[in-house]
Formats: structure tokens, sequence, C-alpha cells
């Protein structure tokens, strides 16, 4: 089982960090007239980075708790605060067009990621079928 | 941790600007509104928004936050207009009647402003809607 999870390798990780990432892009846009409000975002390289390095916990009896390696990477810092362009009155950071563009970018690197998932998907169901 | 809680995030943006819209509609409506007395004239109303946390995240310890909410709506504090139209059915014993402090102008922007953030929040949903439905198709590959 382990080799088909090496063969995936950090695709998996990535893809689960990129929907992070569109989620964090999302509460921005979604709070563009929140007044106060800090624009946020995914240290991509510096999360990416946790995830290949990250130590697995093996759970040895059924009611161990499973920490999802997303949770330990947002909890060990990959979030960071936007610095704004241009300061507004009201102390909130997003800029409309700015969030916008990277939500644009954003959702074609999640299609990457799943692009490179899915070929690699159909490598091994073609290794698995002998063709 | 999927991508309905976008869904969830940008729906609860949509809310909260469509509230913003109807305070801006009903500030527009009032605004020829005369009344007899200071304290009976209308006020135009504000949304404010505050971001809703996280419970869980913030148990956790994560500084997560979710989407928007309209925390409270505020009257404006700005000085009525005070007309003196003894002629006037509301008039008070010494002729005066007060308008609303509403600025059309302000709430054309207003409007356009929310409209503008409910357009976003469409588009954000637009496009997590389309990856789930690729996602959903990595299967087939």
């Amino acid at each position: 089982m382990s080799t088909i999870k090496d063969y995936f390798g950090l695709n998996e990780q990535a893809l689960q960090l990129r929907n992070t990432r569109l989620e964090l892009l999302s509460q921005n846009i979604a709070n563009a007239a929140t007044p106060n409000y800090r624009a946020r975002d995914l240290d991509f390289a510096a999360a990416m980075r946790r995830a290949g390095s990250q130590v697995n916990l093996t759970a040895t009896a059924g009611n161990h708790m499973r920490q999802s390696p997303l949770q330990t990477n947002i909890a060990s810092g990959a979030v960071v605060f936007r610095v704004p362009l241009n300061p507004s009155v009201d102390n909130n950071t997003v800029e409309i067009g700015v969030e916008q563009a990277k939500f644009g970018r954003a959702a074609a690197e999640y299609q990457a990621s799943l692009q490179f998932l899915e070929n690699r998907i159909s490598g091994l169901r073609k290794a698995l079928r002998g063709e | 941790m999927a991508l309905d809680r976008i869904m969830d995030i940008a729906g609860s943006g949509l809310s909260a600007q469509l509230v913003r819209m109807n305070t801006t509609a009903s500030n527009i409506a009032n605004s020829g509104v005369v009344a007899g007395s200071e304290a009976e004239a209308f006020r135009g109303k504000r949304a404010v928004f505050q971001t809703i946390l996280d419970q869980t995240a913030v148990r956790n310890a994560m500084q997560a936050v979710g989407g928007v909410r309209v925390d409270r709506v505020v009257d404006d504090v700005r000085p009525l207009q005070e007309m003196y139209s003894p002629g006037h059915p509301q008039a008070n014993e010494l002729g005066y009647v007060w308008g609303s402090n509403v600025n059309e102008v302000e709430e054309m922007i207003e409007m356009l402003d929310a409209s503008r953030g409910y357009q976003n929040n469409v588009e954000v949903i637009k496009t997590s809607k389309d990856l789930m439905m690729r996602t959903l198709e990595i299967a087939k590959a």
C-alpha cells in the first residue's frame, strides 16, 4: 500500500494545499467590505516544504486522533498576512483586484495539480491492466 | 476542509451584501420622508460587517476565519435637514419640519459597491463549482 502512496508523491498534499489557498482567498473576497479585516494568504513554498518533511504519527488504537497534514501546516504558521499596496481608511487590507487575480491563478494551479494527479492515476491503471 | 467550505464562505458574502443592498434601498426610498420632530425623522442606515470566526479553528489556536456576517446596522449620525415650512401639515408649532439625512449620491455608490461585492462572490462560487466537478471526474482519468 505504501508503494502506491509513494507513487502519488506530494501531489495529494499539493492538491490539499491548493484547496486551502483557494479557501483563504475566498475568505478575503467575502470580507472585502469588513472593517479591520486583514487579508491572508498561504505561503505555498513554506507549506509545501513542511508537507515534504512531515513526520507521520502512527495511530496504534482506534480512538487515537489523526492529525491531517493540512492542519499541521496551518497551525505551524504557513498562513501569512498580505501587505496592502494602498492602505485604506477602515483598516481593511483586502484589495479586490489583487484578490481576484490571485484567485484566478490559484484556480488554474488547482487544475494543474489535479491534472498531475490524473496522469498518475491513468499511468497506474495502465500498469495494473498490463496493456 | 473541502471545496464546499469555499461555497459556504462565498454564500455568507452573498447574504451580507444583500443586507447591505437592502439598507441602501431603504435609505433611497425614505430619503424624501419628512417628520414633525427630530426624533421621528428618518436617519440613513448602514450595515457594518464582521468576520465570522471558525470556532473549531479557534479552539485549535489556528486563528482561522470563516465568512462574513452583518454585525449590526447603525444610524447615520450626521445632522438632519431642518426646514422652515409653516404650511406643511406635519410642521411643529414653530413651523419647522425635519427631512432625512440621506445623501443620494453616497447611496448610489454604496449600492454599486454592494452589487460588485455580490458579483465577486458569485464568481467565487462558479469557479469552485467548476473545480469540484473536475475533481469528481478524477477517477475517469
